[in-house]
């Protein structure tokens, strides 16, 4: 064999290894979810959704799983969004290109790869013992928005630097302030990957699971919340609490629960990208 | 003038308040950093800082009770060292194919893919694990222990084959296409293009990438409390069940541990440890990038 067949014998074998591996990441996705719709689907029902935990796999359900994360998630939003984006504005449009303003960049970069069980720990020893809001949702909420805020500001300092800077030329040049023109002109043009990167983070912090046990959620709870001051149990914690059971039908319900979670994941990009749609029309309209 | 006036002070306002938003992160690190440090001066009050730091034996609920955190950063390492085996080369080579080979239509079916896989939340991956990677390495090693360090390793691995292959596209990516043409007007294939030329240039890149990864695995908490178990164990055989330092960190507070314990304080311990080793490397990832970033026209 001489050395062009050689070279190009290595050629095709480095491509076919290149193909081969991006294969595997479908193949174990399509894995994962194939597993998980085998295991649980045949446990969905109407009554899984609407039940109380139980000792019995067969009357076990998720209305208070279900009802805590829904509670724990707009309580994250509204606590994480309006900080986050305000942080966001501040860096990306007023920050003088200083020392502080470097060192609150590398920082927030560095917050966002600080592993969540980290967060848990802070969110109990703070908010838990230091406030003493208890093993409560407000505490669950505070401890996701902590770990959720440095992606909040990171994406929706990204979409700010998109928008050109043309259009904030033409918005001073026609006499308006510096908040007249990030309300007015920034704002909007960005809002479309704003709301995307928002609802991306929201949906980081439904599946999390280390934070919520270390503040002390419950895995058995037979109520729903009815305040912010309420204890709680959230879908990943149910999950977790009967993936922990040695009776096999308990690991099947706990496939049914993660198709659940998987479908509000769903849900939420899928609304993503439809606001992300629906914006981006107006503007051109 | 009235008006005018009155919206400089509103514009003041404003900018305060931005400000002040943008001060938290800063305190969310300082308070971190503070409650971490604080509960962990107590905690070596009762045990000395060098048993901590070099006994081989972890048992802090038994009596007599040993505090040697090296089983546990065995435990960690090893979930890092096998999750990386794996990672890192399909990453990276998925990576190359996105780039360099893949035509849109391809690239199209293959980037939300990875998306997916990288928005599923951890303890389904956890579940995974335990359902479904388990039963098939016992299978085939039938002496593997129900808690084994493998099934935790191929997880994780999965995990970070997303936070890989993106990160290091994007480095790939960016390098531009003169460099390229170059090496192909000499006559170089495909392959030597990309090892010779592309892979250089994008190094500090991927590099950074694989730290990133890497720091995520060591942080990694739900898959490896499912799958490794709970045994501190200083081992290298990944067919054991060990334990890392998130999950002992989970197993703390699934317990109802008092305040003021010493179990309790063991956890902002390693917590310490944890966030130090992740903070670290993320500094390390951060600083190739800018340092050693080849930069182009």
């Amino acid at each position: 064999m001489n050395l062009q067949q050689k070279r190009r014998r290595k050629d095709q074998l480095f491509a076919v290894v290149c193909f081969v591996s991006t294969i595997v990441s479908i193949v174990l996705l399509a894995l994962l979810l194939c597993d998980i719709f085998i295991k649980g689907f045949s446990w969905l029902s109407w009554d899984f959704i609407c039940s109380y935990p139980s000792r019995f796999p067969e009357r076990a359900g998720i209305k208070s799983a279900l009802w805590g994360s829904i509670w724990l998630i707009l309580l994250t939003a509204a606590l994480a969004l309006p900080m986050g984006v305000s942080a966001a504005i501040y860096l990306e449009e007023y920050a003088p290109r200083s020392r502080l303003t470097k060192i609150i960049e590398i920082n927030i970069f560095n917050l966002a790869g600080v592993p969540s069980v980290v967060y848990g720990i802070l969110g109990l020893a703070l908010f838990v013992r230091g406030l003493s809001l208890g093993k409560s949702l407000i505490a669950g909420a505070l401890t996701l928005s902590l770990l959720i805020l440095p992606i909040i500001i990171i994406s929706t300092k990204e979409a700010l630097g998109a928008v050109p800077e043309s259009l904030r030329e033409a918005s001073y040049g026609l006499g308006a302030s510096r908040w007249q023109t990030i309300r007015y002109q920034v704002l909007p043009s960005a809002m479309p990957w704003i709301l995307t990167g928002n609802i991306l983070a929201l949906s980081r912090a439904i599946g999390e699971t280390a934070p919520l046990i270390m503040i002390g959620a419950l895995t058995f709870v037979a109520f729903t919340p009815q305040t912010p001051l309420d204890p709680f149990t959230a879908m990943p914690i149910q999950i977790f609490n009967w993936i922990s059971r040695p009776q096999p039908e308990f690991a099947d319900i706990a496939s049914a629960a993660i198709i659940v979670l998987l479908l509000v994941l769903l849900t939420m990009n899928a609304a993503a990208i439809i606001l992300r749609r629906k914006y981006q029309k107006k503007l051109q309209g | 003038m009235a008006v005018h006036s009155y919206n400089s002070v509103k514009e003041k306002i404003i900018e305060h308040y931005l400000f002040v938003c943008a001060l938290i992160s800063i305190f969310v690190t300082i308070s971190i950093v503070l409650v971490l440090f604080s509960e962990t001066v107590s905690f070596f009050r009762d045990v000395s800082i060098i048993e901590f730091l070099t006994g081989t034996r972890w048992a802090p609920i038994y009596t007599p009770s040993y505090f040697g955190v090296l089983p546990l950063i065995n435990g960690t390492l090893l979930i890092a060292a096998g999750s990386s085996i794996i990672a890192l080369p399909v990453g990276l080579t998925s990576a190359i194919y996105l780039s360099e080979y893949a035509n849109e239509r391809t690239r199209g079916i293959v980037k939300p893919v990875i998306e997916v896989l990288a928005g599923i939340p951890t303890v389904v991956y956890g579940c995974f694990a335990v359902l479904f990677v388990t039963p098939i390495i016992r299978k085939l090693i039938p002496e593997t222990d129900i808690f084994n360090a493998a099934s935790a390793c191929i997880v994780v691995g999965i995990m970070i084959l997303p936070m890989v292959s993106s990160l290091s596209e994007d480095a790939i990516r960016s390098v531009p296409r003169t460099l390229r043409e170059g090496a192909y007007a000499l006559g170089a294939t495909k392959y030597e293009v990309t090892t010779r030329v592309v892979l250089p240039s994008a190094l500090s890149g991927i590099l950074a990438s694989f730290i990133l990864a890497i720091s995520r695995a060591v942080g990694e908490t739900m898959a490896v409390t499912l799958a490794a178990g709970a045994t501190p164990n200083i081992t290298f055989n990944i067919f054991e069940s060990i334990q890392t330092m998130t999950a002992y960190i989970v197993q703390v507070s699934l317990g109802d541990t008092p305040a003021g314990s010493i179990a309790y304080k063991s956890i902002f311990a390693i917590g310490m440890v944890l966030f130090l080793m992740t903070f670290g490397m993320n500094l390390v990832s951060q600083w190739i990038r800018s340092r050693y970033q080849e930069v182009y026209e």
